[in-house]
């Protein structure tokens, strides 16, 4: 049943390795076989990373002044923004923007590297390392590379190269920013206190000092790419990170009706949780928030896996979906975009959201332990298992 | 059944607060920070967590009081959040699980210095000219360091909480610059309104001052270098301010909506009645000159609480001591209480604690509620060279008993940040 408060899906900014906006991922998700994807092995070798393509920055970013003041990680974030806005026919619409609320989620801390390998090279030959540090920081730190990493200028640079300025806020915590983002932009909508909104988040993994952190656990597979479901304890611990931006516009849909807007899905549910994971105490988490699809038919209906490819995780959730939805055929999307980390969850509703808008027949990122859809797609659910805590779903539909 | 009593202007859920925990560089709990607060004392002082050679500023508001079990950000924020929020807890008369979401505002971090010293000295030597990353990574090869992953995490603070308090859901950790604080408020907040919980746990905590913290503000010139005595460096709206004192600090307020409070028979210390907020697309370190996002999200949170620009009878200031910020601040403020503004106290709690950055919002809510609640305005000190520009009864220097039913408390921060709060005793 419609209703004036249902949240829809206008708008949305894409990008991976698979390519720049929506036409690319279209291409894939409606393509009959979808092929490898593009990885990068030698960069950081023995890490694998799925990289971003190459993308032409000013089509979104128009002044040059204003990508030199962000680094790659924010201008991923302000461009897939533009892009999510542009899809919306929103980019233009000035009013629009200036009342438009916008949840990014964001990590942070990219590092000058040249800097950082210069004062630790230097402190092994020291012993008074904290006089060092502030030599160094006051002389060496670039002072526009703090707000080019910091958390909360993913936001500030949409405002002011996209001028969405209703309201800005920032989300942190890993996948979970993604997926508390588009969780509280989604009650705002359905509650009235919000009527459209800008979310999403970006993610680069090209950089050795990202990398670094995620290696404190040895999360990272190493070697060559292979297929998310098909990855063993013998190649690393399973993650493949891909540089992602993913943003979306959500309306009301009397919003989205009374400016004419092309509606590509409806989001049903979407919850998120977190707790302990011992014990079965993850899998009766993730089963409960699969209570949220019901209702919905197995057989018109296609999971987007999160995962973000963790051996022991990514078996676990597989398991719980497989019990939780009979019949209805698994995708797991991070397979063939690598792990977008804050970005994971808004890219699941994007790649879901295209899927049904066209709907699609959604290839198999893994023929041996993904089936075939027989059926075009109606229902979607998304779901993400964060790498070190947090889950999230969501539920989907086409906009019959 | 739910009768008009607990419903607000606009048929909403009338939000509560039932209970308040602080910290500042002024110490530990609401009682001894309201008493040094009101006697005009500073808790700004010498930075002793890091040498200070070669720094141009050399003074802060630490907190250097609370027992962490390693020095790092991480372990800071949650140990002073966990603080607060026991005491606000108390406070409200909850015990047990929450059973609320938690709304947490809490620093952006990344690793530290002696993390990175530790990583080199076990890493292979260089190869080339920039390789460090190569080699920590190589040397996290060899040996994984799960509690490095762990500090540099940004959902780890809000996990420790979730799981001392027993929140519900997925908690949202958050930050939206000197803004952070009032921000976790308003979700906390909307999320009551939406009817989703009868109760929010709002938590804004930030422990992150660290040598290169202090040198990236240095670099932006956002702080003061008025090192010469400590006390004195903040001077919100005076004519020789020079910018903001880096601080510590964290502050929690429990929420609930009315109903269910008075229902438990809980004491209700004030009402949050409406926030505001805007984005400004001028700069990403300077407000719109004019003020206009500022005046807007005034005017948002006095129309989301039902109130005219009369109804106000003190505001907590932003007042960070940056040349900038107090000039458009007051300016923001002029434009929206017209004439008027002069005959309303405005006063700094920042002359005291210096900025606590992510906490700087909630905390200055908590004290926000304790002006209310006591009928004293506490000062803005170091007013002695006052800023003719600027004309506001800044309670200089000395505190002042009013009974004020309702105050608005700013923020304002980079990235083009603005919230702003009215809170009042009353419902009506």
């Amino acid at each position: 049943m419609k209703s004036d408060n249902d949240v829809v899906i206008t708008g949305i900014g894409i990008v991976t390795c698979q390519g720049v906006g929506k036409e690319p991922h279209v291409a894939l998700l409606s393509a009959t076989e979808a092929g490898s994807p593009k990885v990068e092995t030698e960069r950081f070798a023995p890490y694998p990373i799925h990289p971003m393509p190459e993308i032409d920055w000013s089509t979104q970013i128009a002044k040059r002044g204003d990508q030199r003041q962000m680094e790659n990680w924010q201008r991923l974030g302000v461009f897939s923004a533009g892009l999510a806005l542009d899809d919306a026919g929103l980019k233009t619409d000035a009013d629009a923007c200036a009342s438009m609320d916008m949840i990014v989620a964001a990590g942070g801390g990219e590092r000058d590297i040249k800097v950082d390998s210069l004062i630790v090279d230097e402190a092994l030959k020291r012993n008074d390392r904290e006089m060092l540090l502030n030599e160094k920081l006051t002389t060496e730190l670039r002072p526009t590379l703090f707000l080019a990493q910091l958390s909360n200028l993913v936001a500030g640079n949409i405002s002011i190269v996209h001028k969405v300025t209703g309201s800005s806020r920032t989300f942190m915590g890993e996948e979970s920013a993604g997926i508390s983002a588009v969780e509280t932009a989604f009650h705002r909508i359905r509650s009235g206190q919000s009527s459209h909104s800008l979310v999403g988040g970006a993610f680069v993994a090209e950089r050795a000092d990202i990398i670094l952190l995620v290696e404190g656990i040895q999360a990272h597979a190493t070697g060559d790419w292979r297929p998310i479901w098909s990855r063993s304890a013998g190649d690393g611990g399973g993650m493949i990170m891909g540089s992602v931006g993913a943003f979306l516009v959500l309306e009301s849909r009397a919003h989205a009706k009374a400016r004419g807007a092309h509606i590509y899905a409806v989001i049903d549910a979407i919850e998120g949780d977190r707790g302990p994971r011992d014990e079965g105490k993850l899998e009766a988490r993730l089963a409960r928030l699969a209570g949220h699809a019901s209702g919905v038919p197995a057989n018109d209906t296609v999971v987007f896996s999160g995962t973000s490819g963790i051996v022991d995780l990514a078996a676990r959730e597989r398991a719980v979906l497989d019990k939780e939805f009979p019949g209805a055929p698994v995708r797991g999307f991070g397979g063939v975009t690598g792990h977008g980390m804050e970005a994971q969850f808004p890219l699941g509703l994007a790649l879901a959201a295209l899927s049904l808008d066209g709907a699609a027949r959604v290839p198999t990122f893994d023929v041996k332990n993904e089936k075939p859809m027989t059926t075009a797609v109606k229902h979607a659910v998304v779901t993400t298992v964060g790498y070190t805590r947090g889950e999230g779903l969501a539920v989907l539909s086409a906009d019959a | 059944m739910s009768d008009n009593r607990f419903k607000d202007h606009l048929g909403r859920p009338i939000v509560a607060v039932t209970g308040m925990g602080v910290i500042t560089s002024l110490g530990q709990g609401l009682q001894d920070n309201w008493a040094a607060l009101t006697s005009g004392t500073s808790g700004i002082h010498k930075i002793t967590r890091f040498p200070t050679e070669k720094l141009s500023t050399r003074i802060s508001g630490t907190v250097d009081f609370i027992a962490v079990p390693a020095e790092n950000s991480v372990e800071r924020s949650f140990a002073f959040a966990r603080e607060t929020t026991a005491e606000a807890l108390a406070q409200a008369g909850l015990s047990g699980d929450f059973e609320g979401p938690l709304f947490l505002a809490a620093p952006p971090v990344e690793p530290e210095w002696s993390d990175r010293f530790a990583l080199a000295d076990r890493a292979p030597p260089s190869k080339s000219e920039g390789d460090a990353y190569d080699r920590f990574l190589a040397a996290m090869r060899q040996r994984p360091d799960p509690v490095f992953l762990e500090a540099v995490q940004f959902g780890s603070i809000s996990e420790r909480l979730a799981d001392t308090f027993g929140t519900r859901g997925l908690p949202v950790t958050l930050s939206t610059a000197c803004a952070s604080g009032a921000t976790a408020i308003q979700l906390g907040v909307e999320a009551i309104r939406q009817g989703r919980t009868d109760r929010a746990l709002t938590v804004a905590t930030d422990g992150s001052v660290s040598a290169e913290a202090l040198i990236r503000f240095s670099l932006l010139s956002a702080l003061s270098t008025q090192n010469d005595p400590p006390e004195k460096a903040s001077k919100p709206f005076s004519k020789d301010r020079d910018g903001f004192v880096i601080a510590e600090g964290a502050a929690t307020l429990v929420l609930e909506s009315l109903e269910s409070a008075v229902a438990r028979g809980a004491k209700i210390l004030g009402i949050m009645k409406g926030c505001g907020e805007k984005a400004d697309h001028f700069h990403r370190t300077r407000s719109s000159p004019d003020g206009g996002p500022a005046i807007a999200t005034i005017r948002a949170a006095l129309a989301d609480a039902g109130m005219d620009e009369g109804g106000i009878g003190y505001i907590n200031a932003h007042g960070t001591s940056t040349p900038e910020n107090d000039k458009m601040e007051y300016g923001s403020m002029l434009a929206v209480f017209g004439d008027r503004l002069k005959d309303i106290p405005v006063s700094s709690n920042k002359s005291m604690i210096g900025h606590t950055l992510t906490a700087a919002g909630a905390v200055e809510a908590v004290f926000s509620f304790q002006t209310m609640l006591t009928g004293t305005l506490p000062p803005t000190i170091n007013y002695t060279n006052p800023d003719p520009t600027i004309v506001l009864d800044v309670v200089p220097n000395t505190k002042r008993n009013a009974s004020p039913k309702a105050v608005l408390s700013n923020s304002f921060g980079f990235g083009g940040q603005n919230a702003s709060l009215v809170m009042a005793l009353e419902p009506a």
